[in-house]
């Protein structure tokens, strides 16, 4: 059997060493979760992380900067963690097993129950919590380090993977700087802040947006915003405005990327970790089905769910809101009606059919309202506590679907399982580029030969090709801009651009080459 | 009703396909009709140019197939695998390998081409293999799974295909002696400068590359599997488990030259892609003009030619006869890490009053070759290495006959690259204007 398959990649001896020292690192890190207690923490999760990243970059350097410059996917197919195979399921089950316990079972890492001192594995990253912010780790300490940590050095094997593509390099440059700053020290230090009682900042990662930060308008969150002063307020007017402000703005001049590719710590973690893994994303038409019902209907959940716990609050203390829940629904309500009759109107030939999805959409939130203001009394809201619902978000949105599937499952479904099918930020970008943005792939006339790495190496399941081949710009809701369907064409035949928003949508039978435009003629006949 | 058969699911064949299904759905006036393909060679259309990547194991095969399988059910395309042994011109019907019949109103022949063996001795012998249809993959799939079992490979012919071959065995860490008979890859069709530079970036991928070297004879091993080469011009002997034969391609057409359909190399027809048989036509590979167009060759195997004749048959099969007009030419392909485009004419040996411009850059991978009519400045093609450029613009270029100082100083607008990625027009620009002054 082993005569007739293909070369496993064979190792350097460099590799083996590097290799060694990832796994001695990793080692250190089981051992502390087995509260095997080292005598010097600090040094310790010092030489564990140490281990890893050496591990991971010598690795990397061996395997990139000893060939040349050009698209590494030899034998991607081949290897049995990135074709589905035992080592790629076996990852998706560590994975996945990692995530339920940090989730659902955080004592098994060592989280001290009340009043005692951390064990295990969180009690190891306590030295380093402690220096940023004072405190214990938690369990969610433990993540955001290793997270960022991933990220970082992934990010470097990416970069090297990809040395001759400045585009790829740009962007990996910027997730890897949002991850470190944004979303692992900002928070470290605003928690920092908290030691004074003049502050009491909620958790915030400047970058996360509602609504996938899900949790940016829940009550002690906006408590805590609204006690911290002018920062607070300043914090609380930034969160409000990325949405509704910047967010629109920037998708219109560059589409999602900018958010998705360049921004998001998500995405971020799926570019760099789950590269190898982009080209198990089907591509079937039922998968795109399945998506953009999945998509939307989280959207219109969180949406929901959002407005159900603000007007719950709302209604509870009165006294310190000056919107009451009334005005609340009704600006909501308004919102979402002048919204949809302006898409409607200006927007109704490219929306196309997809007016359906918008108009359920639209037409279940409104529903949702309309029954909130009859029936919504102080803490119960369609007939079951409002906190039930949120803490239902929360659970299957937010921990199940974002983290043990959308990560867990990154060996066999592809790296952006839960950015595809899960997240209600992409779905409101992705509204937005398909729609009023000037960003679009374009193809390159009559070039495409069909060949489908384009579709392939697309982590978002799009099938590019179908479009390539007939001349047409690709212009999708999902399209993430990550921008390798046109690194590995070998044709030349993508482009990611921003232009005017005329003749963005191409619909082109005809290729150039042949001289005349076909479909028009028979049609003067 | 009117039954439309088509020989050969490649390209040329699922366009024309297509196409006419499109027409006849657009426009209900045109009477219906029946389209079924026939191939010998697999169920489904796949992409022929992506056979390597499927090697090199950037793709699975099922990942080559442009369409999934509901979509010939939705748009009624009948799809049957068999091999056609003869076409019965008189009784419009034709003669499948089981035997069966198949009638037909109006017939396309779109058989695409077959590699060329040029008599070597030892050419059948197992492990000798040709690279262009699904079954040449699975036979190298087994003789070249691995470097334990195929030690070495000799590729024989430097052309596209022979360079692709190489780049798939290296990908798997099989060492690779390249036979090239010109005394540089591909100068038949690559200026000079270009064709030594990827002569150096061959030779970078550690490919044991043979210039000005023919084959001579193939040598078997007591199994009846191939043992060694022998070149030609040495007499030196190369151990090696797989031979490669890429030293170009001709149309597939033996079982039609004992019908009346008029052969030469390809199927004869007309511009108007018909063969000399009426209600039959002929297009992509294994088409013949009987009269070049412009500076074409007559039988063109390439992509991009397969699909415009399939689009074109299609209208006139649907009663909007038209003339193949392919307009300017246009190609590219990849060398290892190194894409080539090239727009227009840029010949290998310029013609009278024609002129190149050729500029590389220090880093050996990206240069360009720009031709124009050295009297009147026209702008005439150009050739590009490692930098993309956009085809609607060169199109429009040489629709409007721009002459070479307006290409030159518009480059930039031309530029296909992806975004961030360093530019070279200023760099191109005044390498173009020292050179004007030098002369
Ligand atoms: C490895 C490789 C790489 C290439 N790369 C490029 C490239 O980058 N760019 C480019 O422009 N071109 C490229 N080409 C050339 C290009 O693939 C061909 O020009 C194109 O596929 C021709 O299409 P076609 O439809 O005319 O014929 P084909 O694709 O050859 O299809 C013909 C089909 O008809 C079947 N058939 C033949 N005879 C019979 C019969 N008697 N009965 C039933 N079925 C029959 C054959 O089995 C075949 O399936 C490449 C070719 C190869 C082999
Ligand atoms: S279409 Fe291209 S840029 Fe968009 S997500 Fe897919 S691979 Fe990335
Ligand atoms: S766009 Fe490029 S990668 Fe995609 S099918 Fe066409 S040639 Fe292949």
């Amino acid at each position: 059997m082993s005569l007739t398959t293909p070369d496993a990649q064979t190792l350097t001896f460099l590799q083996k060493v590097a290799l060694l020292s990832g796994i001695a690192g990793l080692f250190i890190m089981l051992l502390a979760a087995f509260n095997i207690h080292f005598p010097n923490r600090a040094l310790f999760l010092a030489l564990s992380l140490g281990l890893i990243a050496l591990g991971t970059i010598v690795f990397a350097r061996q395997m990139y900067l000893k060939k040349s410059e050009g698209i590494k996917n030899d034998g991607v197919w081949f290897k049995s963690i990135s074709s589905r195979g035992l080592i790629g399921w076996l990852t998706g089950v560590v994975i996945t097993g990692f995530y339920i316990v940090l989730y659902f079972y955080p004592q098994y890492l060592g989280l001290a129950t009340a009043n005692g001192a951390n064990t295990g594995l969180i009690s190891l990253f306590d030295p380093l919590s402690i220096i940023l912010n004072g405190k214990p780790a938690s369990q969610w300490f433990v993540y955001g380090t290793l997270y960022t940590l991933a990220i970082l050095i992934f990010g470097y094997k990416f970069m090297l993977k990809y040395r001759h593509n400045r585009y790829q390099q740009l962007r990996t440059v910027s997730v890897m700087f949002f991850q470190l700053g944004f979303a692992f020290l900002i928070p470290e230090f605003m928690a920092r802040l908290n030691e004074s009682p003049d502050y009491n900042l909620p958790y915030y990662d400047l970058k996360s947006i509602w609504p996938l930060n899900y949790y940016l308008f829940d009550s002690w969150s906006i408590k805590g915003f609204l006690s911290s002063g002018s920062l607070g307020l300043s914090l609380l007017i930034f969160g409000i405005l990325s949405i509704f402000v910047i967010s629109p703005i920037l998708t219109y001049k560059y589409g999602k990327r900018w958010y998705c590719s360049w921004v998001c710590g998500c995405g971020a973690l799926a570019e760099t970790v789950g590269d190898p893994f982009r080209h198990l994303s089907s591509k079937k038409l039922s998968a795109w089905k399945i998506e953009r019902w999945l998509i939307h209907t989280v959207l219109v959940f969180s949406v929901i769910m959002t407005t159900a716990i603000i007007y719950t609050y709302l209604g509870n203390d009165p006294n310190q809101y000056w919107l009451t829940r009334q005005t609340f629904l009704f600006s909501v309500g308004g919102f979402l009606t002048v919204l949809f009759v302006v898409v409607m109107l200006f927007k109704r030939h490219e929306f196309g059919k997809d007016a359906w999805y918008g108009a359920i959409g639209y037409f279940t939130v409104i529903a949702a309202l309309f029954i909130l203001y009859y029936s919504g009394t102080t803490d119960h809201v369609f007939l079951i506590k409002s906190s039930t619902l949120r803490t239902a978000y929360g659970l299957y949105i937010g921990s199940i679907f974002s983290g043990v599937i959308g990560t867990g499952f990154y060996p066999i479904l592809g790296n952006r399982v839960w950015c595809r099918f899960g997240c209600p930020m992409a779905a409101i970008l992705g509204f937005q580029q398909r729609l009023f943005s000037k960003f679009r792939i374009s193809t390159n006339g009559g070039q495409c030969i069909s060949c489908g790495n384009c579709s392939t190496y697309c982590e978002m399941g799009i099938d590019v090709r179908a479009y390539a081949q007939k001349g047409e710009n690709i212009v999708r809701s999902s399209c993430v801009g990550c921008g390798i369907c046109a690194a590995v064409c070998p044709r030349g035949v993508l482009k990611l651009e921003n232009g005017s928003l005329k003749g963005r949508v191409t619909s082109n039978e005809r290729l150039p080459g042949n001289a005349v435009d076909l479909m028009t003629l028979i049609h003067e006949k | 009703m009117e039954d439309i058969v088509i020989i050969g699911n490649g390209i040329s064949g699922v366009t024309a396909a297509r196409h006419i299904r499109k027409i006849c759905n657009q426009f209900p006036n045109i009477p219906n009709k029946t389209i079924t393909i026939i191939s010998s060679e697999t169920d489904y259309f796949f992409s022929r140019t992506a056979l390597m990547y499927v090697y090199m194991g950037h793709m699975t095969f099922e990942q080559t197939q442009p369409y999934e399988k509901w979509f010939w059910e939705k748009n009624n395309i009948g799809l049957k695998k068999g091999r056609v042994t003869h076409i019965e011109t008189d009784r419009k019907t034709l003669i499948l390998d089981d035997g069966s019949e198949m009638p037909f109103d109006k017939l396309i022949i779109a058989t695409g081409s077959k590699p060329n063996r040029f008599g070597w001795p030892g050419q059948d012998l197992k492990g000798v293999m040709g690279l262009y249809h699904k079954q040449d993959l699975d036979n190298l799939e087994s003789y070249a799974p691995n470097n334990r079992v195929c030690k070495r490979a000799v590729v024989v012919g430097g052309g596209l295909i022979g360079i692709e071959l190489a780049e798939m065995l290296n990908s798997r860490h099989i060492p690779v002696t390249f036979l090239v008979r010109e005394d540089s890859f591909w100068n038949a069709v690559l200026p000079d400068g270009e064709s030594a530079m990827i002569n150096r970036h061959i030779r970078n991928h550690h490919i044991d590359l043979r210039l000005g070297s023919n084959l001579k004879e193939i040598k078997a091993d007591e199994n009846g599997k191939v043992r060694s080469v022998i070149i030609a011009e040495t007499g030196e002997e190369i151990a090696c488990d797989v031979v490669g034969l890429t030293a170009g391609v001709s149309p597939n057409i033996d079982f039609i030259r004992s019908s009346a359909i008029e052969t030469n190399r390809g199927v004869k027809v007309n511009r108007f892609l018909e063969t000399n048989i009426q209600d039959i036509y002929a297009i992509g590979d294994c088409a013949e003009q009987h009269e070049a167009i412009g500076n074409r060759k007559p039988v063109e195997a390439v992509w991009y030619t397969g699909r415009m004749m399939g689009e074109t048959v299609a209208q006139t099969i649907c009663g909007n006869r038209m003339a193949y007009d392919p307009g300017h030419w246009f190609n590219s392909a990849k060398f290892f890490d190194i894409e080539y485009q090239t727009y227009g004419w840029v010949f290998a040996k310029p013609g009278t009053h024609e002129k190149h411009f050729h500029w590389k850059h220090s880093d050996d991978t990206k240069c360009i070759t720009v031709s124009y009519n050295s009297l009147t400045r026209e702008f005439l093609g150009i050739n590009t290495f490692g930098i993309r450029m956009r085809h609607e613009v060169f199109n429009r270029w040489l629709n409007e006959k721009r002459d070479v100082d307006y290409v030159m100083t518009h480059l930039s607008e031309a530029n296909f690259d992806s975004e961030f990625f360093a530019r070279y027009e200023l760099e191109i620009l005044s390498a173009f204007n020292n050179q004007l002054q030098s002369v």
